[in-house]
C-alpha cells in the first residue's frame, strides 16, 4: 500500500506540472501570488514541504515546543512574503522523540512517504548523527539546527548541513580566552555524556590550555540524571571556575543542587547558557548565580544595544524583552538556539531561489548553491548576527555572546568577533559526490 | 574533597534514595503481597502524584508550605481513586490473574504516561519546597593543633532534604503499624495469607483488594510529593523508581515489609556511595546484577518466605 502510494504521487504532480504549463494556471497563480513571474520557471505552485524533525517529547521536549513556534513564524514570514520561487512553503512536522533511532525513522519518512524536499530541524546532537547518514542514503538534503561539531568534523556527509547556528567548537574556542582572562587558569567542567558534552569536553580544554589555562577536572553526567549533588565533590578543592553545561529536563534541579553545593562560598561560574534554557532565571534558588557568566547563542534578554532586526523576530515569534512567551511569562524560551531554525529557513529560501529549485531533481543543486553562500550580512533573515559560511565543512561561524546575571537578568559583557570563532577545516564535502 | 566527607555525602544523598523508593516499593511489595498483582504501572502512580502535586501547588496561591501541605493530601487522594477507577474497570475484570493483570498494567503504563504527556505537557515542573535552607556540615578534622572542627567545602546538605528522609521513615513506619497493629491490617494479612479461606470468614476479600491497590498507588504518590520539591515533575520520571523499586521487592523478598525495606536502604545507599566514588551507570549495573544473582541463589528474596 505504502510503496502505491509514494510511486502515485509524482504522477499527479508531472500531470498539474503539465496542465500549468499550458499557462493559464500560472497567469491566474501569477496574479495571486507576488513574485512569481521573476521565477517563470517555477511551473508548480504546490507546496514546497519541509520535513520539519521536531523534539516534541523525550529529554528535549522544551527545546522542541520553541524550535516549533519559530519554524512557524519563520514560515508564516516567509509565505507572507511570497514564499520560495513563488510556491508556499509547507511544515510536515514529526516527533522524533529525542531518540535517534526514531529521529532516522522520521527522515525516512520525510523522505518516501510524505515526499518532502528537504528535512530540517533537531538540535540534539545524538539525533542528528544518528539520523545524518539516513538523509545520505536517501539523498535528502538535511538541514540541521544542532550545534554538535559533528557537521564540521566530517563525520557526516554530502547532504547534513548546518547554516543557522554556530558549532561548539567554534563556541569554546571563542570562549577559552575570556575565561582564562577574566575568571580564572584552573577550570572544572561538568558536561552531559554524550557527542554534544564531549565536543565541550575535547575543544574546551585544548582552547582554554592555548590560552594558559589548565583544566583539572572533567566531570560527566548522564543526560537523564535527576539527582546532582553526587557528583559534585568531584569539583577540586583549588577550583578557581566551574564550566557547567547541562541539558535534559532535570537543569533546574542541576543549578540549584550546584547552589546548595556551594553554598557562599562558590569558585567562579561560568556555563553555557544549556544549563538554563527554558528555565526562569528568577527561580527560587537560583540566586547564587547573581554576578555569574553565561555564554549564549543569542542573548535572552532585551539589550540596550538590541538591533531592529532581534526586535522584529521577536515579535513574530511571540517572546517578550524577558525571553519569555509573550501569552506566558513563565513560558521562558530557548532564545539562545531557536534562531537557528529561523535563520535556516531563511537559508533554505535562499538557497532554492539561487538553485532555481523546482523538485526533489534539484536537491543537489540546492546543495551547490548553500554551499556557494559565505557572508550572511545581519538581517531580518539573520538577527543572530552577521555570519560566514563554510561551504566545504557545511557549517556557519558568526559571533557569540558571553552574558553576565546582573540583578536577575542576563546582562551583555563581551561579544567575541566572527573571526575568534575560526579554526582550520578539518572536512572537505564538496569533494563527496552527490 | 576528602574521603570522610565524600563518604558522608555520598550516604546523605543514598539515603534520600533510599527514602524514596521504601515508600515506591513497599507499595508495590503490598499490592503484589496481598493481591498477587505485578503492577508494571507504579512508577506511572509515582509520576501521577507527582504532577497532582505541581497542579496542586501552582493552583495554590500563598506561602510555598501552603500548597505543599495541600499536595500532600491531594496527591495521595487523586492517585488512590484514580487506582480505584483502573481496579474497577480492569483488574476486576480480569479476575486479578497473575498473568494478564502483568500485560494489562503494561498498557496502562503507556497509556497513563501518554495522558500526562498530552495533558501535562513534556515539560519538567518545579514545586516550590516548603522550606529549604543549606546546612552546612562539620567534620572533625586533624589540624596543626590536633583534633578539630573544619568545615569542608561542598560538605552541605538542605533541611528539605532531611525532611523527605525523616517524613519516609514517619510514613514506613505508619503503614508498618497499620499493618501489623489494626483491624484492617490484620484483614489484610489474613488475605494475604489465604484468599479463599478469608473469603468464608466472611472478608469482602474484593473490597480489601480495591483499598490495597488503592494504597500502594497512594504511597508512591507520596513518595512522588516528597521528591518532587528537589527534582520536578515530568512525564517520564516513572521510570528509574520502577526499576529500583522492582529491584528492592525482588531483594528483599515479594510481600515482606521489612524485607523491602531493607532492601531499599541497601539498594539506595549504594545507590548513592557507588555513584559518587564510580558511576551512576556502575550502580545500576551492580544492582541488577544484585538482582539476578539473589534470583539465582535465593529467590524467596532476603526475608520472603518459600511458598510451598
Amino acid at each position: 500500500m505504502r510503496r502505491q502510494d509514494s510511486s502515485a504521487n509524482p504522477v499527479t504532480r508531472r500531470r498539474l506540472l503539465k496542465t500549468l504549463g499550458a499557462g493559464t494556471g500560472a497567469i491566474v497563480a501569477g496574479s495571486t501570488i507576488p513574485g512569481l513571474f521573476r521565477y517563470a520557471q517555477a511551473q508548480s505552485s504546490e507546496p514546497i514541504k519541509i520535513g520539519f524533525q521536531v523534539h516534541r517529547t523525550g529529554i528535549g521536549a522544551a527545546y522542541g515546543r520553541w524550535y516549533d513556534r519559530t519554524t512557524q513564524a519563520a514560515v508564516k514570514r516567509i509565505n507572507d512574503a511570497g514564499g520560495i520561487n513563488g510556491r508556499p512553503v509547507e511544515i510536515i512536522a514529526e516527533d522524533d522523540g529525542t531518540d535517534p533511532k526514531r529521529g532516522a525513522e522520521v527522515v525516512e519518512k520525510f523522505a518516501t512517504q510524505s515526499n518532502c524536499d528537504v528535512a530540517f530541524g533537531t538540535l540534539f546532537s545524538h539525533v542528528v548523527i544518528g539520523s545524518a547518514p539516513r538523509a545520505g542514503e536517501l539523498k535528502i538534503p538535511y538541514f540541521v539546527v544542532s550545534e554538535g561539531h559533528h557537521v564540521a568534523s566530517g563525520m557526516l556527509n554530502r547532504y547534513t548541513l548546518q547554516p543557522g547556528i554556530t558549532d561548539v567548537k567554534s563556541q569554546v574556542e571563542a570562549m577559552g580566552p575570556f575565561v582564562a582572562a577574566n575568571l580564572g587558569k584552573k577550570v572544572a567542567m561538568i558536561f552531559p555524556d554524550f557527542a554534544f558534552g564531549h565536543d565541550h569536553r575535547d575543544y574546551f580544554t585544548a582552547a582554554f590550555e592555548k590560552s594558559g589555562g589548565q583544566v583539572n577536572a572533567h566531570i560527566a553526567i548522564p543526560p537523564t540524571e535527576t539527582s546532582f549533588t553526587k557528583y559534585f565533590p568531584k569539583i577540586p578543592q583549588d577550583t578557581e571556575v566551574l564550566y557547567h553545561v547541562m541539558v535534559g529536563p532535570a537543569v533546574l534541579t542541576f543549578v540549584k543542587e550546584l547552589g546548595e553545593f556551594f553554598g557562599s562560598s562558590r569558585p567562579e561560574l561560568f556555563g553555557f547558557i544549556d544549563s538554563l534554557e527554558a528555565v526562569d532565571i528568577s527561580s527560587p534558588g537560583l540566586e547564587f548565580l547573581e554576578g555569574t557568566y553565561f555564554w549564549e547563542g543569542n542573548p535572552r534578554y532585551a539589550q540596550d544595544n538590541q538591533t531592529s532586526h532581534d526586535m522584529n523576530y521577536r515579535q513574530a515569534v511571540g517572546v517578550d524583552a524577558n525571553g519569555a512567551s509573550v501569552s506566558d511569562a513563565k513560558d521562558v524560551s530557548t532564545y539562545a538556539h531557536m534562531f537557528g531554525c529561523w535563520e535556516t529557513l531563511n537559508i533554505i529560501k535562499a538557497g532554492m531561489e539561487a538553485a532555481g529549485y523546482q523538485g526533489p531533481q534539484d536537491r543537489a543543486k540546492l546543495i551547490e548553491a548553500v554551499e556557494a553562500m559565505t557572508e550572511l550580512p545581519l538581517s531580518d533573515d539573520h538577527p543572530q548576527g552577521a555570519k560566514i559560511f563554510n561551504g566545504k565543512t557545511h557549517q556557519v561561524f558568526g559571533h557569540q555572546y558571553i552574558t553576565r546575571v546582573t540583578e536577575g537578568k542576563l546582562v551583555l559583557a563581551h561579544t567575541t568577533s566572527i573571526e575568534d570563532t575560526f579554526y582550520p577545516d578539518e572536512a572537505d564535502y564538496t569533494s563527496q559526490p552527490f | 574533597m576528602d574521603f570522610g566527607p565524600h563518604l558522608f555525602l555520598a550516604c546523605l544523598e543514598g539515603a534520600i534514595t533510599a527514602a524514596v523508593i521504601s515508600l515506591t516499593a513497599v507499595g508495590l511489595s503490598l499490592v503484589f503481597g496481598i493481591m498477587r498483582v505485578v503492577n508494571v504501572a507504579h512508577g506511572e502512580f509515582f509520576m501521577l502524584g507527582a504532577i497532582v502535586a505541581w497542579w496542586t501547588a501552582t493552583s495554590l496561591a500563598g506561602h510555598p508550605a501552603f500548597g505543599f501541605s495541600a499536595a500532600l493530601v491531594t496527591a495521595p487522594l487523586v492517585v488512590g481513586l484514580i487506582a480505584i477507577i483502573i481496579n474497577r474497570l480492569i483488574l476486576v475484570r480480569l479476575n486479578y490473574d497473575p498473568e494478564r493483570t502483568i500485560v494489562a498494567t503494561i498498557g496502562l503504563l503507556y497509556v497513563i504516561q501518554q495522558t500526562a504527556l498530552m495533558t501535562f505537557g513534556p515539560d519538567a515542573r518545579p514545586v516550590e519546597p516548603p522550606f529549604n535552607t543549606r546546612i552546612a556540615i562539620p567534620w572533625i578534622g586533624f589540624g596543626d593543633s590536633g583534633f578539630e572542627l573544619i568545615w569542608p567545602w561542598g560538605l552541605a546538605t538542605t533541611t528539605y532534604k532531611l525532611a523527605v528522609i525523616a517524613a519516609a521513615i514517619l510514613i514506613v513506619a505508619t503503614v508498618w503499624l497499620v499493618i501489623s497493629r489494626t483491624r484492617f491490617g490484620l484483614i489484610m494479612r489474613a488475605t494475604q495469607q489465604d484468599g479463599e479461606m478469608a473469603t468464608s470468614f466472611g472478608i469482602p476479600v474484593r473490597r480489601v483488594y480495591a483499598i490495597v491497590f488503592a494504597f500502594g498507588a497512594a504511597l508512591a504518590a507520596l513518595g512522588a510529593v516528597l521528591i518532587v520539591p528537589v527534582q520536578q515533575a515530568h512525564y517520564l520520571m516513572g521510570g528509574d523508581p520502577l526499576l529500583l523499586s522492582f529491584i528492592v521487592v525482588i531483594i528483599g523478598g515479594l510481600g515482606s515489609l521489612p524485607g523491602t525495606i531493607i532492601a531499599a536502604v541497601i539498594i539506595g545507599m549504594s545507590d548513592g556511595i557507588i555513584s559518587v566514588f564510580f558511576s551512576p551507570t556502575l550502580a545500576k549495573i551492580l544492582a541488577t546484577l544484585l538482582v539476578a544473582l539473589v534470583l539465582v541463589f535465593r529467590p524467596q528474596g532476603l526475608l520472603g518466605r518459600r511458598r510451598a
